[in-house]
């Protein structure tokens, strides 16, 4: 693999080489990439044929459970998807093409069995890092679409997710098509350190630039969004929504409780809280997503054949 | 100074030893004129020792030390006219952090920043430097307006994070600082952030998108506390030395790392030392840096902060 080294001198890094953090596996040629037959498989996050509910207890087929959108059938709940099960209850079938398929982590702070642990969730997950995007249409409308999946290291942001995501930004603002992003991290990847937290600064510059040009984000946190995900882009669409009983805050709740020793209430920090305290737009059960991207897309009069608006929306 | 560090005793020690043995001198009428001088010697080489090669650790002690100068100790030095302003207009006051018109060699500047108390009583009305949602907004609220008379903004940044309280998820710490990361890179004035003491996560890069970044040399910047590592890593706060090593958090790494654009030269010791002669240090790379940028149009500007942080950790396209 093409994984990146970092060349040493002494104990400082080389300045030129530092920013070697990761490189395109493909040529340049292959900037796109249409999404690999192993990525489709089966999520394994649901290990096993049944599948018990953590809210009702109700234990159903896993099979099942995929098959209505990862919703338990009896209360609702909101399971976890992977980032393809996303995608494919989302972008229209076979419409999506991946961007950015090739970008792989480096070890930028030579951090102790960090490339381990990289390549046993690229095992597990069948991802090359926690956030998959591109490009696809939804309902014949064309969008650019960010995925972050929480099975690889926690849809932590290291370089290479502030990278991709950032990317699918400016891609989104290069072909003036709307920006979807699903959100699900537990914030900043510790073992990429202040990098990590400079990815919150390069997502924002690359969001200011769809900001200006004027082209709508629509921000989805899934759970869990929080840290340094939530206290950037994830809290900056035009459209802030969450999934019922998805966890979304900055700090842990944990921290919290040790800082101000208090207990918090049982709904503290979930999609409902924010709703009531004026932080989303709406919470939107998953199985309204995609009729809900679709109003709004209409709304917006983005046409569905080309990546513009039609004219009766520029005129106005 | 009524505080010394652990790592310091040494020095300390024999600094006492010089001062007494010179009271000796004084009191009994005794030359020992050739011992002082040779201590004194001795002395230039421990401090060289001890002060010129600092750990990470060390650095994080003197980053934190009770008397490190805060945002108000060098605006009496750095600027004139300093008018400090308050409130978001919309829940409250964060005293966390301080904000204000100034000029700055005669030209009209705003300058921010998080500002810890400087005794407990002053600790506990500032939260220790830890914002809330309202700081962040306080902050904005006042970029927007040197932005629209176009004048240049100067951040300190010292804080060990925005606070994790659940007032502050209430109201939306998440938000506020995301959208100063975003409104801050839209800027249209020049943008300078100095980081004076603790760079503590996105608490501190809440006021920290700006065109030129710089550190004090023994200040830190990290994605989270020495502390808070050492837990996540180790299970074991006490392990914060180790973590502090291994998360690469001063700024022999983030000069490296092309997060800053320079390093600004500490008193030996650390800047509590002597604050007007570390003003006087920050005062030389405030000015060419401000110099710099007064060159750019507000376009230059807005670019220069993209091309800053979009390149940060890559090569390839
Ligand atoms: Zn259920």
């Amino acid at each position: 693999m093409l994984l990146s080294a970092i060349a040493h001198e002494g104990d400082r890094f080389c300045e030129k080489e530092v920013s070697i953090l990761f490189k395109d596996l493909f040529s340049k040629k292959r900037k796109y990439a249409t999404i690999p037959s192993e990525r489709t498989q089966p999520t394994k996050m649901n290990d096993g044929v049944m599948t018990k509910c953590p809210n009702c207890k109700t234990i159903m087929y896993s099979r099942e459970l995929k098959k209505y959108l990862s919703l338990c059938s009896e209360c609702g709940h909101h399971f976890r998807m992977t980032a393809d099960e996303r995608i494919e209850s989302t972008i229209d079938a076979g419409t999506f093409r991946e961007m950015d398929v090739g970008l792989l982590s480096g070890n930028p702070l030579d951090f102790p069995e960090y490339e381990e642990k990289l390549t046993r969730d690229q095992e597990k997950t069948g991802l090359n890092e926690a956030v998959v995007t591109g490009e696809g249409k939804i309902d014949d409308y064309p969008v650019v679409l960010g995925v972050m999946d929480s099975r690889f290291r926690m849809g932590s942001m290291g370089t290479v997710v502030g990278e991709k995501i950032s990317r699918a930004m400016l891609q989104a603002e290069k072909t003036n098509t709307p920006l979807i992003l699903f959100s699900a991290s537990g914030g900043a990847r510790m073992q990429e350190g202040v990098l990590s937290l400079m990815q919150m600064a390069k997502t924002s510059v690359a969001l200011e630039r769809l900001n200006e040009a004027k082209i709508p984000f629509i921000s989805i946190m899934t759970h869990p969004t929080t840290g340094g995900v939530s206290a950037s882009f994830a809290s900056l669409g035009d459209y802030n929504f969450a999934e019922p009983g998805a966890l979304i805050g900055f700090a842990g709740r944990k921290v919290i409780e040790q800082t101000i020793r208090e207990e918090l209430p049982e709904d503290f920090q979930t999609a409902e809280f924010l709703l009531q305290h004026g932080q989303l737009d709406r919470v939107v059960h998953r199985s309204e997503m995609k009729a809900t991207l679709v109003q709004i897309l209409k709304i917006h009069g983005w046409s569905q054949e080309e990546g513009d608006k039609n004219e009766s929306q520029s005129s106005i | 100074m009524s505080h010394n560090l652990p790592f310091e005793k040494p020095v300390v020690e024999l600094q006492n030893k010089i001062d007494e043995l010179k009271n000796f001198t004084q009191e009994k009428d005794i030359n020992l004129e050739s011992e002082i001088k040779h201590l004194e010697e001795r002395l230039q080489d421990l401090e060289s020792q001890v002060y010129d090669e600092l750990s990470p650790w060390e650095r994080v002690q003197i980053a934190r030390h009770s008397e490190r100068p805060t945002p108000l100790d060098y605006i009496d030095y750095l600027f004139t006219d300093f008018l400090e302003l308050h409130g978001d207009r919309l829940y409250g006051d964060d005293e966390a952090i301080i904000s204000g018109i100034a000029r700055y060699k005669g030209r009209p500047v705003t300058v921010i920043g998080q500002q810890r108390g400087r005794n407990t009583k002053e600790n506990i009305r500032r939260n220790f430097g830890s914002p809330h949602p309202e700081g962040y907004r306080k902050a904005l609220r006042l970029m927007k307006q040197a932005d629209k008379f176009g004048r240049p903004i100067i951040c300190f940044i010292d804080t060990k994070g925005a606070f994790p309280g659940k007032a502050a998820e209430e109201r939306g710490i998440s938000e506020a600082i995301a959208r100063n990361l975003v409104e801050m890179a839209a800027l249209r004035v020049p943008t300078i952030a100095i980081v004076i003491g603790e760079g503590g996560s996105g608490g501190a890069l809440g006021l920290g998108v700006c065109n030129h970044m710089y550190m004090l040399e023994n200040a830190t910047y990290s994605v989270i506390s020495p502390e808070g590592a050492a837990t996540i890593l180790w299970n074991d706060a006490s392990q914060a030395q180790q973590a502090a090593e291994t998360m690469r958090i001063t700024t022999p790494d983030l000069n490296a790392f092309g997060i800053i654009d320079g390093v600004i030269p500490e008193v030996r010791g650390g800047a509590h030392y002597n604050i007007e002669k570390q003003a006087a240090y920050i005062d030389q790379t405030l000015e060419s840096s401000l110099n710099e940028l007064l060159g750019f149009s507000s376009e230059e500007l807005r670019n220069q902060r993209f091309e800053k942080y979009n390149q940060i950790g890559k090569i390839d396209m």
